[in-house]
């Protein structure tokens, strides 16, 4: 994904890491908005459920998205 | 009811939604803190009157999304709500919500709903809700859920007199039950349920399925947990997803209802604005480093004015309690044992004041979870976290509210490695020592005619002391395993300006507990180290004056000077001197005699005693005149050699040792306060003391 772009999550490959996901409002089904990442490449902020959250790169890598 | 009940209220919700503000606004400054027994989670407490025959008492509970336990501040939670017998198990809940962000706020309240805990939702920043656009159908929020719900705005205070009043009222639980629990694990839920004596089925679910965390319980009570589990297959977390899914989904259902308008996706547009300078690839970072300059300004050079005018009149009440008292060693214990160890505790306040106003300020504007993001990728690297820099950074001034300040970091490894290496970072303490020795043994020259010599040592002592804490964190990353995972998913939150009552409640809270938790522990050490000094076998002691006096008979010496060989004698045969002169043998590979042994035993309890330690036992009196001190070192002839004592060698060997060792009592007070236990702060201590015997060895061995 590019910043700027929008995209509906699919589910999680992580088992562990989707709990705390899902909790913070990442369900499947819901759009997460990437917004920007940090100057030094990791982490990035994204928006999802209605507030802005940031996450290392190798959280976000867990969620996946529909294509 | 003429006589006044007490009630438990509990205020819990997510990080972010206001709670602390809350929790300020109904105590005010009737709070205090403890400790949640056995960790190392604050526990605020406070009581307020909510109607003239109410009075609650009102726990603030740890900022938490939901009721899965993963870290520190989410078992404490989950272990009071699962335990009715629990000492801070509530009558009642009130779950707080930023109404400009409902949906991930109502998760937590939607487990309290089927706790059967009677509840009470706060919608807090309706204005700003108002402000978006998004309108809310209260009445339907709470028919829907079977739960009073109060709009406050906590930073302005209003509404709280709603919210009072509700909470004084009976209030019976809510009749809604919104997880069902899958049917084939109901048999076991209804043993458990019986066994324990719960009152909700979804209590009963929560042993069920995380009975390991659940402290309370017994191993025998456990294991029967463990074995029902077992037989009806629902291992821990099996569920949790899908609960998590389902309440989810009731909330979207619940919100499709309640919201009339939707915020207009513009009204943060100032926020992302800002963003874009914050989190800027230039400007992000010079702002950032701006901000920890004025930090570090602050604490280093403005709170010096203050924490100067506190050393002068404890010194002043000092000699003047010694004058007026009666002679004894009772009132010699108060006017030169406890007074200047309370002003020894005093003296930091300054320092925690200014960093905690910095820190609140940052917190409360939404702008340290920028500061993580921008330094997180770095702080990752060497086991810390984007949080672990204003700690380590303020390091630089005072290592005492610097690890105070590591609260903020969640993660319990990362939090405890910062705590572990900040004392390493050259504080303000250390510089008088610095300026001593390296004025001794560095001549005052420039190099190229630019860099003068003395300026780039102490630089290059600053730099070792930065390096010695990124290597031990390194080290520690990869010794330390913790069953938590360490993960940055935080909120970044909307840009706002400070509540200034929050950022003075901040301010009085540490420094509260400074002084009553650590301040103990450092009165002691101050205490016994003087009493060290000042103290040894009355023989020796009592015979002071003689032998100076025959000592300096064909010579004629002012009283002045007779006064302070005097003290020179008697502290060379003080216990402090006994113990100093044991570990010369110690010592010597590092080319040190025991003069400088006994200034490395009282300046234990804060380095900057090393100089005035040294003046005394050079008999230079109690002057902290630097060329004094200077000039008296230079003289010093070590009897071995027929050379000066002080070499080049002898310096940087003990620069080094006071750049790496602990030497301060109160950094143990304050690492034993943060850590909750006397573990850590030993550890520390003898690896920072074995650390600097080490390179002060190599060295002293490589140089001379």
């Amino acid at each position: 994904m590019l910043p700027g772009e929008t995209a509906i999550i699919a589910g999680f490959s992580d088992p562990e890491l989707s709990v705390k996901l899902l909790e913070m409002g990442f369900l499947p089904g819901t759009a997460v908005r990437f917004n920007f990442t940090a100057p030094l490449g990791d982490p990035v902020c994204v928006s999802v459920s209605g507030y802005d959250l940031s996450l290392r790169i190798a959280e976000a890598a867990v969620i996946s998205i529909v294509n | 009811m003429g006589l006044e009940r007490k009630l438990k209220i509990a205020l819990t919700g997510k990080p972010n939604s206001g709670k602390s503000s809350l929790f300020n606004r109904l105590t005010g400054l009737k709070q205090k803190v403890g400790n949640f027994p056995g960790v190392t989670v604050d526990k605020r407490t406070g009581t307020c009157q909510l109607d003239d025959h109410t009075v609650a008492e009102i726990i603030d509970l740890p900022g938490i999304y939901s009721l899965y336990p993963r870290s520190l501040d989410e078992k404490i939670v989950s272990e009071i709500f699962a335990d009715p017998d629990h000492r801070d198990y509530p009558d009642k809940v009130v779950v707080i919500a930023d109404a400009t962000n409902l949906k991930s706020c109502l998760l937590l309240l939607t487990q309290m709903i089927d706790l059967g805990i009677p509840t009470v939702l706060a919608l807090n920043m309706v204005d700003l809700a108002a402000k978006s656009g998004l309108s809310i159908d209260v009445n339907k929020l709470s028919s829907t859920l079977d739960v009073p719900v109060v709009l406050i705005n906590a930073r302005e205070g209003h509404g709280l007199d709603k919210l009072k009043k509700s909470l004084a009222e009976p209030l019976s639980p809510s009749a809604s039950r919104i997880f069902p629990i899958a049917p084939e694990i109901i048999p076991a839920v209804n043993i458990i349920r019986a066994e324990f004596k719960l009152t909700s089925d979804y209590a009963a679910y929560l042993y069920l399925q995380q009975a390991d965390a659940l402290k309370f319980l017994s191993v025998r009570q456990k294991e029967f947990i463990r074995q029902l589990a077992k037989q009806y297959d629902a291992f821990p977390g099996k569920y949790q997803g899908a609960e998590t899914i389902h309440r989810y989904g009731f909330i979207q259902d619940i919100l499709n209802k309640i919201i009339l308008r939707l915020p207009n996706p513009e009204w943060k547009r100032s926020s992302y604005r800002l963003d874009r300078v914050f989190t800027h690839k230039i400007w992000g970072y010079v702002i950032f480093f701006g901000v920890l300059f004025l930090i570090f300004q602050s604490i280093f050079a403005w709170a010096q004015v203050p924490m100067d005018w506190i050393d002068r009149s404890f010194a002043y009440l000092s000699t003047y309690l010694s004058k007026k008292l009666p002679e004894g060693p009772l009132f010699e214990l108060i006017a030169k044992g406890i007074v200047p160890g309370i002003g020894g505790i005093v003296i930091f306040i300054p320092q925690i004041a200014m960093l905690f106003a910095f820190i609140s300020i940052l917190e409360e504007t939404g702008y340290m979870a920028r500061v993580v993001f921008l330094m997180d990728k770095l702080m990752s690297k060497v086991g810390l976290s984007g949080k672990s820099v204003v700690p380590l950074m303020s390091g630089w001034a005072c290592a005492i509210p610097a690890i105070m300040a590591t609260r903020t970091i969640d993660h319990w490894k990362d939090r405890l490695i910062t705590i572990f290496v900040t004392p390493f970072m050259s504080c303000s303490a250390r510089l008088p020592v610095f300026t001593i020795l390296v004025g001794l043994i560095i001549p005052d020259k420039k190099l190229l005619g630019f860099f003068n010599l003395q300026g780039l040592a102490l630089m290059g002592l600053y730099v070792l002391g930065f390096v010695a804490a990124i290597l031990s964190a390194l080290i520690l990353k990869m010794i330390i395993r913790t069953k938590e995972r360490s993960y940055l998913i935080m909120e970044m939150p909307t840009y706002r300006m400070p509540k200034w009552s929050n950022v003075g409640y901040n301010i009085i809270e540490k420094t509260k507990t400074f002084v009553f938790e650590a301040g103990k522990v450092i009165l002691a050490i101050s205490i016994i180290l003087w009493v060290l000094a000042s103290y040894g076998p009355p023989q020796e002691m009592n015979r002071a004056k003689e032998v100076v006096r025959s000592e300096t008979q064909n010579k004629t010496i002012t009283p002045q000077v007779f006064d302070d060989r005097v003290a020179a004698y008697k502290l060379e045969h003080s216990y402090a001197g006994i113990i100093g002169k044991a570990m010369e043998p110690a010592i010597r590979p590092l080319g040190y005699d025991w003069k400088i042994g006994i200034a490395l035993i009282t300046s234990f309890v804060a380095r900057e005693v090393f100089v005035g330690t040294i003046a005394t036992i050079y008999s230079l009196g109690s002057t902290e005149d630097q060329p004094t001190i200077k000039n008296r070192l230079k003289s010093e002839i070590n009897p071995d050699t027929g050379g000066p004592r002080f070499t080049p060698a002898v310096g940087f060997s003990l620069l080094v040792f006071y750049t790496l060792a602990m030497q301060c009592a109160s950094t143990l007070a304050i690492v034993k306060r943060e850590t909750k236990g006397w573990k850590w702060p030993l550890l520390q201590l003898g690896y920072m003391t074995g650390l600097a015997y080490l390179s002060a060895f190599v060295v002293y061995q490589v140089l001379s």
